[in-house]
């Protein structure tokens, strides 16, 4: 099969690869761009553990193919925090102790960013229904949960 | 059991809610996991697997994969080494099967290729020539004369006559006489149980990378709870020394047992051994479900006969647990765990591990105490509904305490049952009003908790900071925990501490990140180091000011002269000394090694409320609380977070997930997509009451904190939808269905 020239924006970067046409996008960003931040817990859209945005939405980036990155504008965890200065979601998850292992925690940052970016007030039920197709198998959630809504508070100047 | 290590102190930093050092590192993507590394020249290693539950391998021709261009090494069984070593040679036929494959997703033969398409086209290649074998997947069906023999020739001696070949150990244990138990008894109920196989469901599948090198060498990296295990079994397998074998590991991304072995680790040391080039294998999630340790799953009977009092006069347990394809202990523990948070007077337990062609159990959180204990608290709470009894009441009248005399032999020394028990029943949770068709259930639960072979090193940097070099995998914030111990016994601020977690060469020997053992036992090796180190600090300061080393004493950070005859120095702090080290003698560092003893077990209550959905089967789980013994909690929010997580993969057992086989002996559900583990949305926050009762054998009352967290939801899940439905349901999980063919709809 022959390989597809890609030109894209990452994290407001320019990034130009070539895909295989039956690549994820996952695969791109993890092994041709070195962006290992996204992980692969399913490699079927259900764990969340790969979460991105594509054009503003959230993403599965297993279940995109690298060549739909084309054009497009895509933030994955490895853009969140601007420069040395954590994004307020971050520095409540390491506050918080919202996180354990760690796999899933870039993936549910970048979720739970996306939710805030569309609902800053958002109730508990909110959030946990928004972050159910992030699977975390460490917390329980709640912690998860209170750091979330903690960020959220900062972040509306509450 | 060491008793005699914890002195009551006044903590400045171990207690506290400090950020962990791995913290930054994680949240933005940089923290390197398994899947994360890679090695100039790499391969891409893939693993064929058996579609058959039970099959004799007749041939296996992998010429046409060989010969596809791009394919770099082919391996089948027969590349590995005959073992002499039961145990080391399950393991190997885990990874590999020969001769036989035992279960659907046992893996058969496996290539190294230039790219993922080059290797996955040659699995395609692969012939294999399967002859295939009547199979049997179920415990109650295995156990039986007559039934498929998965493994041949492996029972012990004490496996009575006339069981099934598939029996390959029986053990028991307990004290008095039930019979007679049970003839004092007001109420006797005898029931039979049954629990479905979990999966512990870590997000991160199996991933390593392996590069041996044509002078023998090797290294490892991989996602594992212990490096130094790892080595063991791959340096047996490899035919390697250890010494020429570094294993490093990476951030892991979950575990709860599942990570203590190996399943690809020496298929790729294989590989790149054969290939000459770095191979690196990560599993797909269908491959960890089909072919990773879920925990056992069982079928048990229960018998407890009770006064009209609450006093549990007779108890007995027989448990039948099958891990799968290869023997196992974990029913031993289930035997042991099933009643030892009551003292009784006449209690048996009995349990057989039974072979069956599901995949080889590996550890799970408490293994083998949540379904024993699930079992066990299900009776006693129908008990408690006959005879009118308080859950809490009951269980307090019967709770083990210091003396008692355990179900499993040792006698208690200090433990917080009782005090746990006390805090739950004073809790508003407890007394809380429920409304019409929500139920409450509670559970106890136990676990024994581990101490183990550790070693610390903790070197005193010039600039007043310190290094701490530990082996043991941080699977949820341990190296903030062992930072604050060593902060708090140097009297330095914590964030002058930095703890790493050494490959296999960088340091001696640590058992696996199992057990609950790791705050417990590899900090009081490092609180031990750091004592090591002050000796020496103060042997320095008593060199500076031309005294004798013992009339120096070290306190709030510094040396300071022990008393008015000793002379009169002014504080000689961790940096001073530090600093001049080189002038006084060398570097400073201490160490400690260690195989700990006295780890100190624990128990842990907890109350849910549900309401059972009689439409649909779904059990909402309303409200929950855990209340556990952690002996001294040194990080709380990592604390509370163990209890949280381990209340809730306990829900998602109790509610939703099971291993399910076809008539096929195929499993049908190897996604996230069935098999369901608890998501955010089905869950309310998860409240939790430490209760620190010290551990007299850790320096500061440390116990492990892990494992306890899973045992009691299963029972308190199921006695809460008994309240709620009306329904004693005796099989896990309670999924909707189940529920609804209880409720007698369809």
């Amino acid at each position: 099969m022959k390989s597809i020239p890609v030109s894209t924006t990452i994290n407001g970067d320019p990034y130009e690869f070539l895909c295989a046409p039956d690549e994820t996008l996952l695969d791109a960003l993890r092994n041709r761009l070195g962006l290992t931040g996204a992980k692969e817990g399913c490699g079927t859209g259900d764990c969340g553990a790969c979460s991105v945005t594509l054009n503003g939405r959230l993403v599965c980036s297993c279940l995109v193919l690298g060549a739909e990155a084309e054009g497009a504008e895509i933030a994955t965890i490895e853009g969140m925090a601007d420069g040395d200065e954590l994004h307020p979601l971050q520095r409540h998850f390491i506050d918080h102790a919202a996180l354990q292992c760690g796999i899933c925690t870039p993936g549910i940052l970048v979720a739970a960013k996306s939710l805030l970016e569309k609902n800053p007030d958002p109730t508990d039920e909110e959030v946990r229904y928004w972050l159910a197709g992030n699977l975390c198998r460490c917390t329980g959630y709640d912690k998860i949960i209170r750091a979330v809504q903690a960020a959220a508070a900062e972040m509306r100047g509450a | 059991m060491s008793l005699d290590e914890y002195q009551k102190r006044e903590f400045k930093q171990v207690g506290t809610r400090v950020r962990r050092p791995d913290g930054v590192d994680k949240v933005t993507g940089r923290a390197m996991y398994g899947a994360d590394a890679t090695a100039p020249g790499m391969l891409t290693g893939r693993i064929l697997r058996s579609p058959h539950a039970h099959a004799r391998i007749r041939s296996i021709d992998t010429k046409a994969a060989e010969a596809l261009p791009g394919v770099k090494a082919v391996l089948t069984g027969a590349d590995l080494p005959a073992q002499e070593d039961d145990f080391i040679r399950d393991v190997q036929d885990n990874c590999m099967a020969r001769g036989k494959a035992l279960y659907d997703g046992h893996a058969v033969a496996a290539v190294a290729a230039v790219d993922a398409a080059t290797a996955k086209a040659a699995l395609k290649l692969i012939k294999v020539d399967y002859e295939i074998l009547p199979h049997v997947t179920e415990v109650d069906v295995a156990i039986k004369p007559g039934a498929p023999v998965v493994l041949a020739g492996r029972s012990l001696e004490n496996v009575p006559a006339g069981m099934s070949e598939n029996v390959t150990s029986h053990c028991e244990f307990g004290h008095g006489d039930p019979a007679k138990g049970f003839a004092k008894a007001d109420r006797i109920v005898e029931r039979s149980f049954r629990t479905a196989a979990t999966h512990q469901g870590y997000i991160e599948p199996h991933a390593c990378l392996a590069s041996v090198s044509s002078d023998g060498k090797a290294d490892l990296w991989c996602c594992t709870q212990g490096q130094y295990f790892v080595r063991t079994l791959c340096a047996a397998i490899m035919g390697m020394e250890a010494s020429q074998l570094r294993v490093t590991a990476s951030e892991i991304g979950g575990g709860f047992g599942g990570k203590t072995t190996v399943f690809i680790e020496p298929v790729a040391l294989a590989l790149s051994r054969k290939a000459g080039r770095p191979v690196k294998i990560v599993m797909t999630r269908d491959e960890v479900f089909r072919a990773t340790g879920p925990t056992v799953h069982t079928s048990m009977d229960i018998k407890i006969g009770m006064a009209k009092d609450g006093r549990i006069t007779g108890a007995e347990a027989h448990l039948r647990y099958s891990g799968g394809a290869f023997p196992c202990g974990t029913v031993d523990m289930g035997a042991q765990a099933a009643f030892a948070a009551y003292d009784l007077d006449n209690v048996r337990t009995y349990g057989w591990n039974v072979l069956t062609n599901r995949p080889k159990e590996a550890a799970y959180r408490a293994p083998g105490a949540p379904q024993a204990i699930y079992a066990v608290e299900s009776v006693i709470d129908e008990l408690c509904q006959d005879l009118g009894l308080d859950p809490i009441d009951v269980r307090l009248k019967n709770a083990a305490k210091k003396g008692t005399k355990s179900s499993y032999g040792p006698t208690f020394p200090d433990i917080g049952l009782v005090a746990t028990l006390e805090a739950a029943k004073k809790h508003p949770h407890y007394s809380a009003p429920l409304a019409e068709g929500q139920g409450r259930g509670i559970s106890c639960g136990f676990w024994f908790n581990f101490g183990g072979n550790s070693c610390v090193s903790l070197n005193i940097n010039t600039d007043g900071t310190v290094g701490v070099t530990e082996g043991n995998p941080d699977i949820g914030g341990s190296r903030a925990s062992i930072s604050l111990m060593a902060a708090e016994e140097l009297g330095i601020d914590y964030d002058r501490v930095r703890t790493i977690v050494a490959d296999t060469s960088s340091l001696g020997y640590n058992d696996v990140t199992d057990g609950s053992r790791v705050t417990f036992a590899v900090g009081l090796a490092t609180i031990k180091a750091a004592r090591a180190a002050v000796r020496v600090m103060c042997e320095r300061a008593a060199k500076i000011w031309g005294i004798d080393a013992d009339a120096v004493e070290w306190k709030d950070g510094a040396a300071v002269p022990a008393g008015p005859n000793a002379g009169k120095f002014p504080p000689m702090s961790l940096a001073e000394i530090a600093a001049v080290s080189f002038e006084t003698g060398g570097p400073i560092a201490g160490h400690h090694e260690v195989n700990v003893d006295g780890a100190g077990v624990s128990f842990g209550v907890h109350i849910v409320d549900v309401e059972v959905d009689k439409e649909t089967g779904a059990t909402k789980v309303l409200r929950y609380t855990v209340f556990q013994d952690a002996g001294k909690a040194v990080h709380p929010s990592y604390v509370e977070g163990q209890m949280q997580g381990g209340a809730v993969q306990g829900i998602g057992w109790a509610l939703n997930e099971e291993y399910i086989y076809g008539a096929d002996g195929r499993l049908q559900n190897p996604t996230f997509l069935d098999y369901r583990v608890p998501v955010a949305s089905d869950l309310p926050m998860i409240d939790t009451v430490i209760l620190e009762i010290p551990n007299p054998g850790h320096p500061y009352g440390v116990r492990g904190v892990g494992e306890t967290g899973i045992v009691p939801p299963l029972a308190a899940l199921s006695n809460a939808v008994s309240r709620s439905a009306g329904i004693r349901l005796s099989e896990l999980p309670m999924s909707p269905p189940r529920v609804l063919k209880a409720l007698g709809g369809s």
